[in-house]
């Protein structure tokens, strides 16, 4: 896999019998010998551990020394409140165009003196160029390149952590720390992206093997890949860039208006003030015409990406396409997203085309599994 | 036993053949989630499409390995598809078929061929 970058885990995914594929121009685990049902079902039962070192870590220090004006200068790029964010706690937020659209999604966390970002692998080369290009006068913009990322999610990832890091039990959901491990500093977030409790961890590249393998020594623990990686996300409702949000697709569209607090709103402290303001604004007053719903396949068969969707069984044009889907193996059954009509309630029947048959599925609410954050 | 290139195993049984998809198959497909089969009675041509089988991580084709007509299907693998990745040589047959030329199986690989194949 030639021109395919590695993270420091590399050799370890390799030793654990990782079956490494190109994702985001990095090869990474898509699953190991467990298998991607068994390793999604370990996680919501038990912990995994997951290498997320590929995704962009920034850290964006003011050049005032006043966090505030990070704060100030990071909040002109999204349709979030960062200025209100409290020291010690992380967000949700979106980077938004011109047009509305979504040119990532990515975490953030208020840190004191500065502010600690998380974004996607695949868009990583061009935020930190987007930040760079609009947050230079006031920020310091540092990528990190010098630690790994992983995330250790599931109803026993806060006993397994604490037995290394013993404040990591008092975290809350959304809490950021910075607690050590043998000398090393660790960079803990009370997060993730499966609907379980769980932790994201940045540990320095020397050390993150060590880490990993004292996770791994612990019975509860075991590695997990892409594979379960998306079903999980899939089950818990949250949106993978690039599929289910994109440039074309408006926060609102998205179903992400709940990332867009008062203070930005219309009537807010500090209504508008980024890119994309007038649609996104309009589209929360108004409502958008299409919004991003979940779907419950009728029968086993999954409908994947890219499936047509249609409201009646026999005629008529698409109304929409499935974003993500596959099959969940917590709920036992297929899921999907969708973009469709905001007219079409939940519970309405709409029909996917699968191999040249429309089949049944039932606009549902999502999560399609409840989520098990730590609050 | 004999096999296709497709990763088909297929076993003489009477007169009709039995038709389901190797070990190696099944471990590469990932967890089965999802079996849809062909109406008993089709009569089917070398290389169609007759069965779709659905892993956590793709859609993928049965194809027929012979020409001839579709005499039974495995009704349990809709409700345990999971049967595949357990006993993919056993439990987890996919159909039978009644073949007009039985002598077709002689061309087919043998184990050791197959294995070859697979490395």
């Amino acid at each position: 896999m030639a021109d395919l970058k590695r993270t420091v885990l590399y050799d370890l995914h390799i030793a654990l019998g990782g079956k490494m594929v190109p994702f985001a121009g990095y090869e990474m685990p898509v699953q190991y010998p467990m298998g991607v049902l068994k390793e999604h079902l370990h996680t919501r039962a038990q912990a995994g551990l997951f290498d997320v070192s590929h995704m962009g870590q920034v850290i964006l220090r003011p050049k005032s020394g006043d966090a505030a004006d990070a704060a100030r200068a990071f909040e002109a790029l999204m349709p979030v409140d960062v200025l209100g964010l409290a020291e010690g706690r992380q967000r949700y937020g979106l980077f938004t165009n011109e047009a509305g659209g979504i040119l990532d999604d990515l975490m953030f966390a208020n840190r004191g003196d500065h502010l600690f970002v998380v974004v996607n692998a695949a868009c990583k080369d061009q935020d930190i160029a987007h930040m760079r290009a609009h947050l230079s006068d006031a920020c310091v913009v540092e990528e990190i390149t010098d630690r790994a990322l992983v995330a250790l999610q599931g109803p026993a990832a806060e006993a397994a952590l604490a037995r290394l890091v013993p404040g990591a039990a008092e975290m809350t959901f959304m809490q950021v720390a910075i607690l050590d491990w043998q000398g090393v500093d660790l960079w803990i977030s009370r997060s993730g992206y499966t609907g379980e409790d769980g932790y994201e961890i940045s540990v320095p590249d020397a050390q993150a093997r060590a880490f990993c393998e004292a996770l791994l020594a612990m019975e509860e623990v075991a590695p997990i890949g892409l594979g379960a990686r998306d079903s999980l996300r899939l089950e818990a409702g949250m949106c993978l860039y690039g599929h289910d949000i994109d440039t074309t697709t408006s926060p609102v569209e998205g179903n992400l208006g709940w990332a867009i607090q008062k203070a930005r709103r219309a009537g807010g402290a500090r209504e508008g003030g980024f890119p994309g303001a007038a649609r996104i604004l309009r589209e929360l007053a108004e409502g958008p015409a299409r919004r991003r719903v979940g779907l419950k396949p009728e029968g086993r068969a999954p409908m994947r990406e890219g499936t047509q969707v249609f409201a009646a069984a026999e005629s008529g044009a698409p109304i929409g396409a499935i974003t993500s889907g596959g099959f969940g193996p917590s709920i036992e059954g297929p899921m999907a997203m969708a973009y469709l009509p905001a007219t079409l309630a939940e519970g309405a029947t709409v029909y996917g085309d699968v191999r040249g048959k429309r089949l049944p599925a039932t606009i549902v609410p999502m999560p399609f599994l409840p989520n098990r954050f730590k609050r | 036993m004999k096999y296709t290139e497709d990763h088909e195993w297929l076993r003489v049984d009477g007169d009709v053949v039995v038709v389901g998809i190797t070990a190696h198959a099944s471990e590469q497909l990932g967890d089965v989630v999802f079996v849809e089969l062909p109406e008993p009675g089709t009569a089917v041509s070398t290389g169609d499409e007759i069965c779709v089988i659905e892993s956590v991580k793709a859609a993928s084709d049965i194809r027929a390995p012979l020409d001839g007509e579709i005499v039974e299907v495995n009704g349990d693998l809709a409700d345990n598809p999971g049967m595949v990745n357990e006993d993919p040589t056993g439990k987890a047959w996919f159909f039978k078929m009644k073949v007009a030329d039985l002598s077709a199986l002689d061309a087919m690989m043998d184990e050791a061929a197959y294995n070859e194949m697979i490395g």
